[in-house]
């Protein structure tokens, strides 16, 4: 070993800039591998907006569209069910949907941009079942005061015909209502998953 | 502060009387101690382990998206793995930097494993007291050849799916049971989709399992025995009397970690130049071919192995069949692998580095390293008649160069060994770097007449 | 930088280039292809090109129509003008005809051509390209210089033309008996980017350069992330030539004080 003195404000200053040095190059090698967990373009690719022709959608009829790999409900509704929803009302969790998932323009008592057409995402904010479509007044199954909606045979939730969830059932807010915009001819076209 | 480390002294000495950490990293880092004499030479088994943790993280972040699936994409002439591969190359985000670094890595592999042999070579690191750090080096060497074989089949491209097959029906020929054993190895009685999923379940776990424990073996035996130096001086012979530390060696940490570090610093450009701007070097690290999906109906025209089997497949190429079987070759392929694992048994001379050796084992050197490289170029190059004479020239004096080892080694003079280790002088390193330039020219010179 | 990048590329090519030769064994000299992979507007035509000509039989199935704002092109530009067999931007360049159609067709499934550039190299692609032939011997009447008896047809005929191929007689020493050569190629017919200049003579300027922008696409296509790659790759560098060597160097030198 040399006699020399050791010049230890020196080999701190070249440590910290090494060590330095180092966290950068860690930082920049991880980079990648933790881009990698992002979804891929395949995935965004399947998550793009989806575009439904609802021109031929009858009244009172519901239609099935996948948006990112979930069903998402496109429901004509006659005057009949828009005028019914307000009577729901006493019996429902949220029934001006404050605190539930949807974008602003649809917080309102149809939850829609328009009065008739009512785009949701079917899958039950309990669990993840996707509740059938029960538009029938007053079934059996489901008692007189039924005016319509939806039922998860998973656990027995009921949702009213703009998502709304009933008290004393286990699903905890109304039904998810997705980004959407209308256009086309007549607004004939609907684009899911962008409201831009 | 003071209070902080007391803390940390408190939880360290709770771990201490439980599992022996200070004591580890004292025996193998800060009061390991390395000859102060190391050269450049000593970088690469550093560099090794850096290239095998490279290996295994890219590798566990490319299972997350590769699929080791043979079946062709409906209505094209792609497989679902080579799709996956592209995948991966594309729509993954930083997943093209992770394949470059796993193929780059590969080859890199073999770059930094065959230096640190060749520098145990040079310096007889093999003779006594350390054979098992050898021999378990040179089970590590054929492991990682068979880790390499089998995650190249995985891209499942032209060259994949051909040199499985040329490698696999090698096993055919094995007399009695060759012919069932390739059946075996592939699950089917060609390459196909069962061969991809067990190769891909021995690539990505079983192999590397073997491979990290022979590493830890190798490095145990290392540490047991001290390392060598090219001095070929035990340093262990002369201690300082009262402190009992070696009067050539130093602490590994720090004086080697941070020599190591610029190490890593310098390979790292050498990597990332390759990563970033010539990840196919030429053809070399990633075949033309490859980029052509497997069709189990057209051979390509040339088929050669990857760069850092061709030395071994020409060995393979060299020997003809006799007898009516082409065992032969396979078996002096085999041989010429495990014959390495044999010299610190077939080594007789009384020293160790080649600083001291005659001129016998220099010539020997110089002409094993000849026969290396020129075999590694024909092993590339399609079979002609001359290129099969000169392969078998070659490999006779491959194996001639450890056969022979016994005599000259014994018969040649050496000078004599000093008692401390020596720094390496500026006309040592000029000699070397001519050596070496010159070995590249004619190498370079011999590819282009053959 | 970049200079000393390819200085060291142009010395290690030399040491290789006699193993990088055999890649073009077989014989026919190859063109160079133009590199014009830093050019979008010549990448757009050739995108056009490529999406109007190629991907009626062939797919490219790693390929995403979106990926081509790489090459500048914005979405509503993509979809108007290139995407011709699939509704969606997001979706891989799939072929417009049904498999079984191309397998009956050509004998063959049409490769997939994501990565053919890759596997052929460019001056390959552009060489084929450009030297099709009229073979009445072939079934689809047409042949190739460096691909015989292709199965494909010179799709970008209306483009060429015809070129047929010109014969020389030569005697075969061995056997003494006359043999006809194929020497080059003449066109014939001119195309839509082909005309016979004054001279007599034919120019295919214009159609080359054509060709040229095609295959810098397929090269594009191939490996999309490639510009980018060397980007980062010059950051990478300077960082680890300029910071990281340099303190790992002098951090050595500091502590190795002691040893020396």
């Amino acid at each position: 070993m040399s006699d020399q003195q050791v010049d230890n404000s020196k080999r701190r200053f070249l440590l910290v800039a090494a060590s330095g040095a180092g966290a950068v190059a860690v930082a920049g090698v991880a980079t990648p591998f933790i881009a990698s967990f992002f979804p891929s373009e395949r995935a965004k690719a399947a998550g793009a907006p989806a575009e439904v022709n609802i021109s031929k959608l009858e009244p009172g009829q519901k239609i099935d569209v996948e948006w990112r790999g979930k069903p998402v409900w496109v429901v004509k509704r006659t005057p009949e069910m828009v005028a019914n929803l307000p009577k729901n009302d006493p019996k429902l969790v949220d029934p001006q949907s404050k605190s539930s998932d949807q974008p602003a323009y649809c917080q309102n008592e149809g939850r829609s941009r328009k009065p008739d057409i009512w785009v949701a995402v079917g899958v039950c904010t309990h669990l993840g079942c996707s509740p059938t479509f029960r538009p029938e007044l007053a079934p059996a199954d489901l008692g007189p005061e039924w005016l319509g909606g939806f039922y998860c045979p998973c656990h027995g939730s009921k949702f009213d015909l703009a998502g709304r969830v009933f008290s004393g059932v286990p699903a905890p807010t109304n039904l998810v209502i997705p980004p959407h915009k209308f256009f086309g001819d007549g607004d004939s076209m609907l684009l899911i998953g962008e409201d831009q | 502060m003071s209070k902080l480390q007391n803390v940390g002294q408190q939880v360290l000495d709770w771990v201490d009387d439980r599992f022996p950490l200070t004591a580890t990293w004292k025996a193998h880092v800060s009061e390991y101690y390395a000859p102060k004499n190391f050269n450049f030479w000593y970088f690469f088994g550093s560099l090794a382990l850096l290239v095998l943790v490279i290996q295994i993280v890219t590798g566990i972040f490319l299972t997350m998206n590769y699929k080791p699936d043979g079946s062709l994409i409906p209505g094209t002439n792609v497989s679902v793995a080579f799709a996956s591969v592209e995948y991966i190359m594309r729509d993954v985000a930083g997943g093209w930097i992770i394949r470059y670094m796993h193929s780059t890595g590969a080859s890199m592999f073999f770059v930094v494993v065959y230096l640190h042999m060749f520098r145990g070579l040079i310096y007889g690191s093999y003779q006594k007291p350390r054979e098992l750090v050898w021999v378990f080096g040179t089970l590590v060497f054929l492991i990682l050849m068979a880790e390499a074989f089998l995650g190249y089949l995985l891209p499942w491209g032209q060259m994949s799916f051909w040199g499985a097959q040329v490698i696999v029906n090698l096993f055919a020929s094995i007399p009695v049971i060759g012919p069932d054993l390739s059946v075996f190895i592939r699950g089917d009685f060609v390459v196909s989709d069962a061969t991809l999923n067990r190769f891909f379940a021995l690539h990505v776990i079983a192999v590397p399992l073997v491979l990290l424990a022979l590493v830890v073996a190798h490095l145990v035996a290392l540490h047991e025995v001290g390392s060598n130096n090219p001095d070929g001086v035990e340093i262990k012979k002369l201690k300082d009397p009262k402190t009992g530390i070696p009067l050539d060696g130093i602490p590994f940490h720090p004086y080697y970690t941070v020599k190591d570090i610029l190490g890593v610093a310098v390979f790292l450009v050498v990597f990332s130049l390759v990563v970033f701007f010539f990840p196919n070097v030429f053809g070399y690290f990633l075949e033309d071919n490859n980029f052509i999906p497997a069709d189990p109906l057209k051979t390509p025209p040339h088929i050669a192995p990857v760069w850092y089997f061709t030395p071994f497949y020409a060995i393979l190429r060299a020997v003809p069949s006799f007898l009516g079987t082409q065992v032969w070759g396979v078996l002096a392929m085999g041989a010429a692998v495990v014959v390495i694992a044999f010299l610190p048994w077939l080594d007789r001379s009384p020293v160790k580095s080649i600083r001291y050796r005659g001129p016998i084992y220099k010539t020997a050197l110089v002409l094993f390293i000849i026969a290396f490289i020129g075999l590694g170029i024909l092993g590339a190059l399609p079979p002609t008649n001359l290129r099969t004479i000169v392969s078998q020239i070659l490999s006779v004096v491959y194996f001639a160069f450890f056969f022979g080892m016994p005599w000259y080694s014994k018969m040649d003079k050496t000078l004599p060994v000093p008692e401390r280790v020596t720094d390496s002088t500026l006309g040592r390193q000029m000699r070397f770097l001519a050596l070496f330039a010159l070995t590249l020219v004619l190498s370079a010179v011999f590819a282009w007449v053959i | 930088m970049k200079s000393n990048i390819k200085k060291w590329l142009a010395a290690a090519s030399l040491a290789l280039a006699p193993l990088a030769a055999l890649a073009s064994e077989g014989g026919v000299h190859l063109d160079r292809a133009p590199n014009l992979l830093r050019d979008p507007v010549s990448l757009q035509r050739g995108a056009q090109t490529f999406a109007n000509y190629c991907l009626s039989c062939h797919g490219a199935l790693s390929m995403r129509y979106n990926r081509l704002q790489d090459l500048g092109l914005s979405e509503a530009q993509i979809k108007a003008n290139l995407m011709f067999a699939a509704d969606k931007i997001g979706e891989p360049m799939r072929v417009s005809m049904a498999a079984a159609d191309g397998k009956a067709w050509f004998g063959a499934t049409p490769p997939d051509l994501s990565v053919i550039a890759r596997a052929r190299g460019a001056d390959w692609l552009y060489t084929y390209l450009r030297t099709f032939y009229r073979d009445d011997s072939r079934p689809t009447g047409w042949n190739n210089l460096v691909f015989d008896k292709v199965g494909m047809p010179h799709v970008l005929w209306e483009l060429q033309g015809q070129q047929v191929p010109v014969y020389e007689t030569v005697k075969n020493h061995e056997t003494g008996k006359e043999e006809q050569h194929l020497t080059s190629l003449k066109l014939e017919k001119p195309g839509l980017l082909t005309r016979v200049a004054d001279d007599g003579g034919f120019d295919q300027t214009e159609y080359n350069t054509r060709v040229a922008e095609l295959v810098n696409y397929l090269v594009y296509m191939g490996e999309p992330a490639k510009v980018k790659r060397e980007q980062i790759g010059y950051a990478v560098l300077l960082f680890l030539l300029f910071i990281l060597v340099p303190i790992s160097y002098f951090l050595k030198k500091e502590y190795w004080r002691d040893v020396h």
